[in-house]
């Protein structure tokens, strides 16, 4: 089988091997680790790290998946503005399944409601683009990877003079989060930190970690031998005592990021309260359209209301996204809420902590 | 101006007349007189039957369209089950307004897959429905075909016992990709063709080993994953696959890996999944891959002892997992 | 987060690019990456290039665990 660059040469049965017995000699402690990054959490369980790790070694989940930390009334909007008859949503299809209160995007699309998927900001432009007499919104969820993608766009519906282009943004940032996590207490010796949303921002935005909490962190990738070699470097930093923001994923991460990606965010967001599920509103821990783009924001040109619903009191989504709890322990895990029926968003969205467990981790 | 299916095609009067005979019947090589119904000889051996439905979006797609399709599907559910194919039966609702060289291209495809599969097709209908009543046109064949005694295990897999091997005849996912890339709005364009195929010829050169065949299935919706599934849950087996033997084209991995699928479920055309005693497994992959349809066969997988109802993956980087029934339509994610 | 793969650059028009993975052409929007060429590698998500890959850090991280493991067998 022909090999895709830059990505087989990271998945080397051999380089696993060596590398975890390595991990099983170093580890002379008991340490826990946690990923804030569904793409982390999907990663772990598709290669099967945890099987390849000694039993002193825990890695926890948190909040790293835009779709799980995102409350029900941002999808309550959504469903709002797919009824009214001249708009198209233009979203990820991420959202697609995850439930409101009342209604999801999937249900409303079978009602009618015209619903399509799109890989890119830009592709919901082009919508607009071609279908002047509608209204083309496009949920922007994501943190610092995918914001600036939205931003990119949104300058050039505004360089078009397009006028039917609206984003509803729920777009967030980590650092917050993070530290939301770790500011009262925590039984955390260091965080694999998510490597795309560094490739964006630069290692340097984890530096708060160790020099405010002395708690280390490891900027990863993806592939199995990046996750092996992040959670050796912890382990060395634990050992050593020596927390710092290392760069493990050197091949598309450095201290300061992509400048140009930065200065995209910066000139069209502004930091916004956001609300993150488990964790209440975390200041300025959202990115909204400031001033000169407003009118690219559908919460000022074309604002809805929703009813506030309570959470589902059984659920456990927010200690789960906090860590605190696994999904084994939530009462409702594959039995009420599984794929096909999800209660909460770790169920819905496909790196959801309660997704991956239920598909790759389920007890033989 | 480009003539089309007009609803006075489906009235049953004249046009609906020109039509059968000048486009269907001639086609498909049917003699006159016709007749509402097609008779056939009682065959010596069981009959099979089954049924199909069709319905693809686009219609037209890189390897194939809707009627290859609909030929192929009923000719595979007969061969898989260890019969041979005899005649079709097929039924068209069209939408008003479509494109008559369309519907010419689709039937001169049925015909060019019956012809190449050896099967006949010996009757059929035809709608048309009111514009936006169907989606362009629906398709769907029944087919019959006769099976020798001492094949009858190969549908229900009551045959299938530990040690087993697990075979497949190809790279999986290629459908999927292919209808995908063709509907243009996930922005990639791919060298991948469907391989949407009649199989009745792969299963022909082994059927003989059918006493060492315990079980077959073709692999559509759902994928090798959906099919693993059933086969755990009919036959109360454990299956382990070994994830690196499952070959997967390289522009079908990179649209995995992009979009976040798993090539084990995408949806398959021309692919099956064979469960033969580990005695034969030599014999039978040499046959396999003697045909143009088989050369890239491989063994993928056993039948366990233990782990009963489920399908483990031993993944590529030296761990395992449970393979799950996949759940519902897969969605191209960005997280 | 978010799904993201290497993908080679194919050709470069105005601000958008044809990118293959693995064969695969997706289109990237180019607006947030400078000086790249094609044959170069970059990190493809939701559409947009958000960064080039460095092909000498990939070298260097591939030559530092092979090291790594050779030097465990020393014991």
């Amino acid at each position: 089988m022909m090999l895709m660059k830059y990505i087989d040469e990271y998945r080397d049965r051999d380089l696993i091997m060596k590398l975890a017995g390595r991990i099983t000699a170093s580890a002379r402690h008991d340490y826990i680790f946690m990923e804030v990054c569904g793409g982390h959490t999907a990663a772990i369980h598709r290669f099967g790290i945890p099987a390849l790790l000694p039993e002193n070694i825990r890695l926890i989940s948190g909040p790293g998946c835009p779709v799980c930390v995102t409350g029900t009334d941002f999808i309550d909007k959504t469903v709002a503005y797919s009824e009214m008859d001249d708009v198209i949503i233009a979203t990820f299809g991420d959202l697609i399944r995850v439930p409101g209160s009342s209604s999801s995007l999937e249900k409303q699309k079978a009602s009618g409601a015209d619903i399509r998927i799109v890989f890119s900001a830009l592709d919901a432009l082009g919508i607009a683009r071609t279908e002047k007499e509608k209204k083309v919104i496009f949920p922007g969820i994501g943190f610092e990877t995918t914001a600036p993608g939205t931003a990119v766009t949104i300058r050039q519906a505004l360089h078009e003079r397009i006028e039917n282009f609206f984003v509803l943004s729920a777009h967030k940032v980590m650092p917050p989060a993070m530290e939301a996590i770790v500011k009262e207490g925590t039984s955390i010796n260091g965080f694999i930190c998510p490597g795309h949303v560094a490739a964006v921002t630069g290692s340097s935005i984890f530096r708060f970690l160790p020099e405010k909490y002395g708690l280390g962190c490891v900027v990863t990738g993806f592939e199995p031998t990046d996750l092996l070699q992040a959670i050796l470097m912890l382990i060395e930093q634990v050992n050593g005592k020596d927390p710092k923001v290392e760069i493990q994923y050197r091949r598309a991460v450095t201290a300061g990021g992509n400048p140009l990606a930065q200065k995209n965010i910066r000139e069209v967001f502004v930091p916004s309260d956001a609300y993150w599920r488990g964790f209440g509103t975390i200041p300025a821990s959202g990115l909204t359209p400031g001033r000169n783009y407003d009118r690219f924001d559908a919460e000022i040109s074309m604002p809805v209301k929703v009813q506030y619903h309570e959470e589902n009191e059984i659920c456990i989504c927010s200690e789960i996204l906090r860590g605190l709890k696994n999904p084994c322990d939530c009462p409702l895990f594959a039995d009420i809420c599984s794929p096909e029926n999800p209660v909460g968003a770790c169920m819905v969205s496909g790196e959801g902590a309660c997704s991956t467990w239920y598909r790759y981790k389920r007890e033989r | 101006m480009k003539e089309r299916i007009t609803l006075n095609h489906g009235s049953g009067g004249r046009q609906t007349n020109e039509l059968i005979r000048n486009l269907f019947a001639s086609r498909f090589g049917m003699n006159e007189p016709l007749t509402d119904s097609a008779v056939l000889k009682k065959p010596e051996a069981a009959l099979v039957f089954t049924t199909d439905a069709y319905v693809v979006d686009p219609v037209f797609f890189p390897g194939g369209n809707i009627g290859k399709l609909s030929v192929c599907g009923t000719v595979n559910d007969l061969a898989v089950s260890g019969a041979r194919p005899e005649h079709i039966a097929c039924s068209f609702i069209i939408e008003e307004g479509f494109p008559l060289d369309d519907l010419i291209s689709i039937v001169d495809s049925m015909a060019d897959e019956a012809a190449r599969a050896g099967v006949r097709i010996v009757t059929g209908d035809t709608k048309v429905v009111g514009k936006g009543k169907c989606d362009k046109i629906f398709i769907t064949t029944s087919g019959t075909g006769v099976i020798e005694k001492g094949r009858e295990h190969i549908g229900s897999g009551s045959r299938v016992r530990a040690g087993d091997r697990l075979i497949i005849n190809g790279p999986v996912g290629n459908h999927s990709i292919a209808v995908l890339g063709a509907r243009n709005n996930l922005s990639f364009s791919t060298p991948v063709l469907s391989d949407c195929a009649s199989l009745n010829h792969l299963t022909a050169c082994i059927i003989d080993k059918c006493s060492d065949i315990h079980f077959m299935r073709d692999l559509t919706r759902g994928g090798l994953a959906g099919v693993l599934n059933e086969l755990a849950g009919m036959t109360g087996r454990g299956i382990t696959i070994n994830e690196s033997a499952v070959p997967v084209d390289e522009p079908v991995r990179g649209v995995c890996e992009m979009l976040g699928f798993d090539p084990l479920t995408l949806a398959n055309e021309g692919k099956l999944l064979i469960v033969a005693s580990a005695r034969a497994e030599k014999e039978i992959l040499r046959r396999l891959k003697s045909d143009p349809l088989g050369r890239d066969s491989t063994v993928i997988g056993e039948i366990t002892e233990s782990d009963k109802n489920m399908v483990i993956l031993k993944t590529s980087s030296g761990g395992s997992r449970i393979l799950d029934m996949p759940s519902g339509e897969q969605l191209p994610r960005i997280c | 987060m978010c799904l993201s793969i290497p993908v080679r650059i194919i050709s470069i028009e105005g601000n958008m690019a044809e990118v293959s993975a693995g064969g695969t052409i997706f289109r990237a929007g180019m607006q947030m990456v400078e000086d790249a060429r094609p044959g170069d590698y970059v990190l493809l998500h939701a559409g947009f290039a958000i960064q080039k890959i460095s092909a000498e850090e990939a070298e260097e991280t591939l030559r530092l665990l092979r090291e790594i493991n050779d030097a465990d067998e020393v014991h």
